[in-house]
């Protein structure tokens, strides 16, 4: 046993793959610990807000402490946050529609653009052909645009309770600044929010481990029934065996995936829980291990250990576990990684097609992705909403295919390189 | 051909028996539903009824017309005939239009993308392998791994990223549909043009998929090839590179066809998942969308013609193996 493991990690393809699936399981573990929010609690009004720091603007106003920092470039980033290439663009070919000549025109000079802005900006003006998004757009830039340029500071005012008029509490100077650790409200969104307004990061890792949890029920369901028929099939022979290879071949030619689609939507909404969606992805999967496990008892019946121990009157089961389980542990396990690999792509797929768990609990990678695709994040360029997710699909999967694929090389010295 | 035409009733046996299973797994599996169909659309549809006498003819009427008021053998024989006359019944979901007419416009969509999809896959994914198990060193360390995590994106997830890029981005193709929304099916050049620009991205989404797990098989059948006997003697006879590649190709070939012949259901799977993201008109996007509408009937249907289709798709196959497999010609003579 010991010789194996050694074995085992000796190989650069299973140390790979154990690792990435390593810091997966270890982040699902330690993350929810320091950020212990619940996974799907509604934080955002509005949807895909994007990955950042958020700041909360009241707060950043009242926080105790104003420091002042003349910083040489403050107001040419202030510029260029409101006014980037696309703007300047856009101003340029609003004033060629209203004639200005376009060899007047530098979007390079800002200070020459906003004051030809001001001065031929006029919202009440048609323009023939402009489309009315188009003229809403103008109108929108206008207003961002106004004190752009100015020195001067903001001036903080508040209704007096009594009277009702607007009071100066106090100023905000261009050059003020808050520290972002005295403030009080501040909230970090490592991948921004999804489309109900919830954090994807958290989300993300709690849906890894409930995604994981189906993988491992749907496996262990699945290896289970498929090394218990592929054993008795192979061991038993005779009618049994072709009974098995019977069911077996039948399910093999029937697509599973449709299997899943019509359990899956004959269970009904109500009762399908991500076991529920576990057991289901278990029970139409067993074939492969069966076909695998029943191929190599054969090859084990008729050696002379497996005799020897039919002559000195051991039971089936005994010989089952001591003559004939050792020998293809190895294999069972490969296929219990594979199992898994390929039930936490079954129950994305199903989820995409929205059959996925109905919990409103527990998100899952593929109820993530569906949630992304419902609300089209990926045409509306809203990529931290799907992309985390296929990745953390494609590095679940592929580091556990990696470490089969080690496996493989350490128990069939054919492959090895 | 007395052998071979063995084989051959063999294999239709074989595909009439799984057809019959698959008709019996897909009448029973929703009958084991909790609740009564046909009382929820009564009660749907008998909202704000307050007559219990009209409500009560209402649920006869359509016990009559969906049969479940008979026995279920009854019921099956029933419904098999109907499948074999074409009659699915009306969709819920696109009421009054019946399921067949539903079918017959998405079914050729899903045809003509899937199966040419798969089988480029599986060619250029055979040649890699075998380039890769050849050429080892640079090649190999290249292609394996690659195909490796290619093979591990769902094939839904690849749609997702190539529409990302191709569609959103760079804006070369469209990124939903089968043909510009502004056409109406037609024979024009412009009609057809634009079919195979939207073909364009479901087609290699699928065929990438399948280049990456056919590779990694083939790599492995052609190690295992490559340290035969017979590979070692050619060497020694001094024959070219080239030609002893292509005897390997041809040996590690055969379990590969075999091989999909069996994952060819799995990857229909996949493939139907990857129409809805680019919401392309044929049978998976139907399933969406029945689904979405709780439609039953619709289901039904669509997952039929799916096993159907793998089925046939598998016979096809084993039918065209028996012809090369030199074993089963051999077994022909004796």
């Amino acid at each position: 046993m010991k010789h194996t493991l050694q074995q085992v990690f000796h190989s650069s393809k299973f140390v790979t793959g154990f690792c990435i699936f390593a810091a997966i399981l270890l982040t699902v573990i330690i993350y929810p610990i320091f950020v212990p929010n619940p996974p799907l609690e509604i934080i955002a009004q509005g949807s895909f807000f994007p990955p950042g720091t958020y700041v909360s603007t009241y707060d950043t106003v009242f926080s105790s402490k104003a420091y002042t920092l003349n910083l040489p470039d403050a107001a040419a980033k202030r510029i260029a946050a409101k006014l980037g290439d696309k703007e300047r663009q856009d101003i340029k070919d609003y004033l060629v529609l209203v004639g200005v000549p376009e060899a007047e025109i530098d979007t390079t000079n800002t200070i020459q653009l906003l004051s030809q802005w001001d001065k031929n900006y006029d919202p009440s003006k048609k323009i023939s052909g402009m489309i009315f998004s188009k003229v809403r757009y103008y109108e929108r830039l206008n207003k961002s645009l106004t004190g752009l340029l100015s020195e001067e500071g903001l001036i903080l005012a508040a209704p007096n309770i009594d009277t009702g008029a607007l009071e100066q509490i106090g100023t905000i100077n261009l050059a003020d600044y808050v520290n972002i650790k005295e403030v009080a409200s501040v909230r970090t969104l490592p991948l921004g929010t999804d489309n109900f307004g919830r954090d994807v990061l958290t989300e993300l890792v709690r849906a890894t481990s409930v995604s994981l949890k189906i993988g491992l029920i749907a496996g262990l369901i699945a290896t289970f029934i498929g090394l218990t028929l592929g054993l008795l099939g192979g061991y038993i022979g005779g009618t049994v065996d072709d009974v098995i290879m019977f069911i077996t071949n039948l399910f093999t030619v029937i697509p599973s995936f449709v299997l899943l689609i019509l359990i899956s939507y004959s269970v009904g909404q109500e009762h399908r829980g991500p076991v529920m969606v576990a057991t289901v992805i278990g029970f139409t999967s067993w074939v492969w291990t069966t076909r695998a496990v029943r191929s190599q008892v054969i090859s084990l019946r008729n050696r002379d250990h497996v005799n020897l121990s039919k002559l000195s009157g051991h039971s089936l089961f005994h010989i089952i576990t001591h003559d004939i389980l050792p020998y293809i542990a190895s294999y069972v396990v490969m296929a219990l990684i594979l199992q898994i690999s390929s039930a936490i792509l079954a129950e994305a797929s199903l989820s995409v097609l929205g059959l996925g768990p109905k919990t409103s609990i527990d998100p899952t990678l593929g109820l993530m992705m569906n949630w992304a695709m419902i609300y089209q994040a990926q045409i509306l360029g809203k990529w931290w909403a799907y992309f985390p997710v296929l990745i953390v699909i494609a590095l679940i999967t592929f580091s556990m295919n990696l470490m089969n694929t080690g496996l493989d090389q350490v128990f069939n010295p054919a492959l090895r390189d | 051909m007395k052998g071979y035409r063995r084989y051959f009733l063999n294999k239709l046996l074989w595909l009439l028996v799984t057809a019959l299973f698959a008709f019996i797994l897909n009448f029973t599996l929703p009958r084991l539903m909790p609740g009564d169909p046909v009382a929820a659309i009564v009660a749907r549809l008998a909202q704000g009824m307050s007559n219990s006498t009209g409500m009560k003819a209402v649920y006869e009427q359509y016990a009559e017309q969906f049969g479940t008021n008979k026995p279920m053998i009854t019921q099956f024989f029933l419904y098999v005939s109907n499948v074999f006359q074409g009659k699915f019944g009306a969709s819920f979901s696109q009421f009054p239009r019946p399921v067949v007419d539903i079918l017959k416009s998405s079914i050729w969509w899903t045809v003509s993308l899937q199966f040419p999809a798969i089988i480029v896959g599986w060619i250029i994914g055979n040649v890699l392998g075998v380039l890769a198990a050849y050429i080892r060193k640079g090649f190999d360390k290249v292609v394996m791994p690659v195909s490796l995590f290619i093979s591990n994106l769902p094939a839904f997830g690849m749609a997702v990223i190539l529409l990302v890029i191709f569609a959103v981005d760079l804006k070369w193709f469209p990124t939903s549909g089968g043909y510009g929304f502004d056409l109406i099916p037609e024979f024009s050049w412009r009609f057809i043009w634009s079919v195979i620009v939207h073909y364009q991205l479901p087609f290699w989404s699928i065929v990438l998929i399948a280049i990456g797990g056919q590779a990694i098989g083939m790599r492995s059948m052609s190690i295992y090839e490559l340290n035969a006997d017979y590979v070692k003697y050619a060497r020694f006879l001094g024959i070219k590179d080239r030609k002893i590649v292509g005897y390997v190709f041809r040996n590690a070939m055969l379990p590969q066809i075999t091989g999909l012949a069996l994952a060819i259901g799995t990857m229909v799977g996949g493939a139907l998942v990857a129409e809805i993201i680019f919401s392309y008109p044929g049978l998976g996007t139907t399933l969406l969308t029945a689904i979405q509408g709780q439609d039953y009937p619709l289901i039904s249907a669509v997952t039929l013609i799916i096993t159907v289709m793998v089925l046939l798709a598998n016979f096809a196959i084993e039918i065209i193996y028996g012809l090369i497999d030199p074993r089963i010609k051999a077994a022909q003579t004796d």
